[in-house]
Parts: structure tokens; sequence; C-alpha cells
């Protein structure tokens, strides 16, 4: 479980984030959503401590990360597993070479244990016979499951997605969106996604927190957010033509 | 003087929660191969003309009879170790390895791999620059022993097939008062060079913000950063150590 207890940011003497509390449990997915600008990308590396908050706490099962020592520190930096926007592949290595990467810097497996736990992960993300292709040889949904495949492959217990549903069609959208819920579920991980595609929320939403102008307005899960009493959250979750049309419908 | 500080502050984060021994000893040599290898031809060139230029512009401003030939070869010698070798080659690494280095890192930080390595819990800054500046140090000497060499070959192959000398008049010239100190004086300033080129090079990448225009600026930045202080390291350790 991560919890995050009055997270406060500021740059240059501007507040981007005030206080913002929050829990996500493990085995299901947790979405932070809000419109472009909105300060969710800058909690989540305040969580995953590519920034470190002027106040507040980030508890990765009751130790405190920005407090704790470097060791520890170190410790919990094994356990996060990330998938950036864009994927973050590194262009100078092969698929092969990006997915086993955390094993080869933070383990010390034999290659042959390395390779199967490589093919293992692929595998299970969809992806084979890709091992020796270059990042710029594969396609954006594909980048986003080395990804994935990469950020499990040391069986982290924590794994993080920003934007994982950029750039993508809404059909390879929905297989990463499911692929990210089957692994969460399946091996019990505290996933947080940082999203702002509607359709991400209805399909694995199962606990949600919206941020509005740097505060979070609202927590709850997919099926309670149509209705949540919150101008702002539906505003911006009625945004999209689709759900317009559903809410006419549905009255 | 920020931006100093910034860079000391850079360097300093090199040697902190460093990675095991063995991942440094690969990703040393791979770099050793892109900044040395792949800058013999280059290198090459530059020094051969050079040494060329040096021989004939020094005969052509030679025009005492009382001043014998073959200290145009002497001259080629003494100024290709001191001065040609080590620095035109450096300005020319810069150039090379230097954008190369700046643009890498600048391309990694915009696209986030550098926070994909960070979040990994791996000193990026370590892991990414040290192999380049340890490669660098070890390549660059090595770089500009050819460069010499190739320098003095140049101006023999300029003054002889010009008819400004004769072959033994230029191998005597080479030979006469030959003072070992101007070779390590030469590779002294090479090392300071290289690590300037890579340390500067790695601070403007590594600390890009923005896009690909910013990359491109980075790219450019480091050049001129690294070539302004070659220079002036040049003058310095002229002044200190001669």
């Amino acid at each position: 479980m991560i919890e995050i207890k009055n997270i406060i940011k500021d740059f240059n003497d501007s507040r981007v984030l005030f206080g913002i509390d929050g829990k996500f449990l493990p085995g299901q997915p947790n979405l932070i959503i809000g419109s472009s600008g909105t300060g969710k990308t800058v909690l989540l590396k305040c969580i995953v401590g590519l920034l470190s908050p002027d106040e507040g706490h980030v508890y990765y099962d009751q130790r405190d990360f920005h407090k704790a020592k470097k060791q520890e520190v170190r410790e919990i930096r094994r356990e996060i597993g990330m998938l950036f926007q864009g994927g973050a592949l590194f262009d100078s290595k092969n698929v092969e070479q990006n997915v086993s990467f955390p094993l080869d810097q933070l383990t010390d497996m034999p290659k042959d244990e390395k390779l199967d736990r490589v093919n293992f992960v692929l595998k299970r993300v969809g992806l084979e016979n890709v091992n020796k292709k270059m990042p710029s040889e594969i396609s954006g949904g594909m980048k986003k499951r080395v990804g994935i495949a990469r950020a499990i492959v040391n069986n982290s217990k924590y794994l993080f997605c920003d934007e994982p549903n950029s750039g993508l069609d809404p059909q390879t959208a929905i297989v990463i969106d499911h692929l990210i819920e089957e692994i969460t579920e399946e091996y019990n991980i505290t996933t947080i996604v940082v999203t702002h595609d509607m359709n991400s929320v209805m399909e694995i939403g199962e606990y949600v927190l919206f941020m509005y102008k740097g505060r979070k307005l609202w927590e709850g899960s997919k099926d309670e957010i149509l209705h949540a009493e919150v101008n702002e959250l539906q505003d911006f979750v009625y945004s999209n033509k689709l759900l317009k049309a559903v809410k006419a419908e549905s009255r | 003087m920020k931006i100093i500080g910034r860079y000391f502050l850079f360097l300093l984060s090199l040697f902190v929660k460093r990675e095991a021994f063995n991942t440094y000893v690969r990703l040393i040599i791979d770099e050793c191969i892109k900044v040395g290898i792949d800058s013999i031809f280059i290198v090459a060139i530059i020094s051969t003309f050079i040494g060329a230029v040096t021989a004939v512009q020094t005969a052509y401003n030679i025009v005492s009879p009382l001043i014998p030939n073959y200290v145009v070869s002497l001259v080629v010698r003494d100024m290709v170790l001191l001065e040609l070798a080590p620095t035109i080659t450096a300005i020319v690494f810069a150039g090379k390895v230097g954008s190369n280095i700046a643009g890498e890192l600048g391309t990694m930080r915009i696209s986030e791999q550098i926070d994909a390595l960070e979040v990994m819990g791996i000193n990026s800054s370590s892991f990414l620059v040290l192999p380049k500046i340890i490669a660098c140090i070890l390549m660059y000497p090595l770089l500009v022993i050819l460069a010499a060499f190739l320098g003095v070959c140049g101006g023999y192959l300029a003054a002889t097939l010009t008819g400004a000398m004769t072959p033994d008049e230029y191998i005597y010239g080479i030979r006469a008062d030959f003072i070992e100190y101007n070779v390590t004086f030469g590779l002294i300033k090479s090392l300071v060079f290289a690590f300037l080129i890579a340390s500067i090079s790695s601070f403007t990448g590594y600390f890009t913000e923005g896009g690909a225009l910013e990359v491109g600026r980075a790219s450019t930045k480091a050049v001129t950063s690294s070539c302004i202080a070659i220079l002036s390291a040049d003058y310095l350790l002229a002044q200190l150590l001669l």
C-alpha cells in the first residue's frame, strides 16, 4: 500500500500541490485523474521520488520514503516499476536488453535465469519474437508493453504509469489498460495510474482520485464518478461528447 | 557562479552511490570505442594537414640564409608537441565527441530515460557520465600521441615534397635540441582537456530541459563552453608548467 499525507509542492514561489492526501491499495488500479496542468504528474513524481515534496509524507507500506535512510530508499526503489509517458526505453538497447536492464543492474541472477524471466514477462504482455528489435523499430503500443514488461520484470511491488495511453489508438489503449489491471490483480501490486483519459477511468478505475488546480477535489470509484456532485468533476467527466450523449440518454 | 557551483556539485554526484565496479567496465569499453576508435580518422586527417601547413608556413617565414633549414622541422616538432596536437585536436574533439555526449544525454533527459534510471535506484549521473569521462581520459592522450606523430609526418611530407628541405635535414631538425618535457607537457594538457570536454559536455546535456530545440542548443553550448575552457586551461597550464 502507498499512503500520501498532506503533499505540498511549490515551484518558484508558486504552489502546485495543496496538501494532497490519498491511500492506494494493492491489487487494484488506482487512478489519479484531472485535466492537463492540474499537478497529476508532479504528484506522481513526488510519490516516486523524482521530486521532493516541500511538505508531507509518502509512505510505502508504512516506510516514509522521503525521510528514510539512503539504504532504505534504495530498497524501496528496487521495488518500484514505472511506465513513462513515452515509454522511456533506452535507445541504444534492444527490447531484450531493455527488459533485462533492471535484472542486470539490481540482481545477481545468472544469465539463463534472466533470459527466462525476460521471455516470461514479454510473453505476459503479449510480445513474442521481438527480443532483438530496437525501440525505433517497434510501434507505440509495443513500446508501452515493453515498458510495462521492464517495470514488472524485477517482481515490483509498486507500479506507476504516467499517461500509459497517450498517443495510442482507442483499441490499443484498452488493451494496455486491461494489461495493467490484470498484472495488478495477478501479482497484487500497488498500481497508480496518472491519466486524463475517461475511457481508462471507466475501464479500470477501482479507486479514482480527482485533482483540480493542485487540490484533491474528489475520490471514489468508477461506479460513483458519473453521479458525483462536484461541478469541476462533472465538467471533466462530461467534457467528452460520448459521455454527454450517455448522460442525456440515461435521463 | 551558480552554474559553476552546480557543475562542481554535478562532479561530486558522480562518485556518490556508485554502481558496482563490473558495471562500469563494460560501459567504459563501449565509450572508449565511441570516443577513441571512432575519432581516429578525423584526428589523423586534421593533424597531418596541420603539420604540413605548419612546415610550409614556417619555411616561408624563415628567409634568412643564416638560419639552417633544419630549424623548420624543429619548429614543427615543438609546435606540434606543445600546442597543435593537444589543443587543436581538443577543439576538434570537443566538436565531435563533446556535441555527441551532450546530444545523447540531452535526448535521454527529454525522453525520460534518465528519470527511468533514477526510479530504478541507479545513480544516473554516475552510471551515464563517469564512463564517458574515464573513456575520454584514457583515449584522448592516445589520440594526441597519434596526432603528434602524424603532425610531424605531415610536416615531413610537405617540407620534402615542396623542396623546402631535404629529408635528412628534416630528420636532423626533429631530433635536434629535443626536450623530453615537451612530450610530458603535451600529455598533461591532453588529460586536462579530456576531462574538461567530457565533464562540461556531460553537464550541459544532463541538465537539458525542454524539447528537441533545447537538445540542439545544449550540443552547441557544450562545444562552445568546452572550447572556452580548453583555451583558458591551455594558457593557465602554459603559465604554470612552462
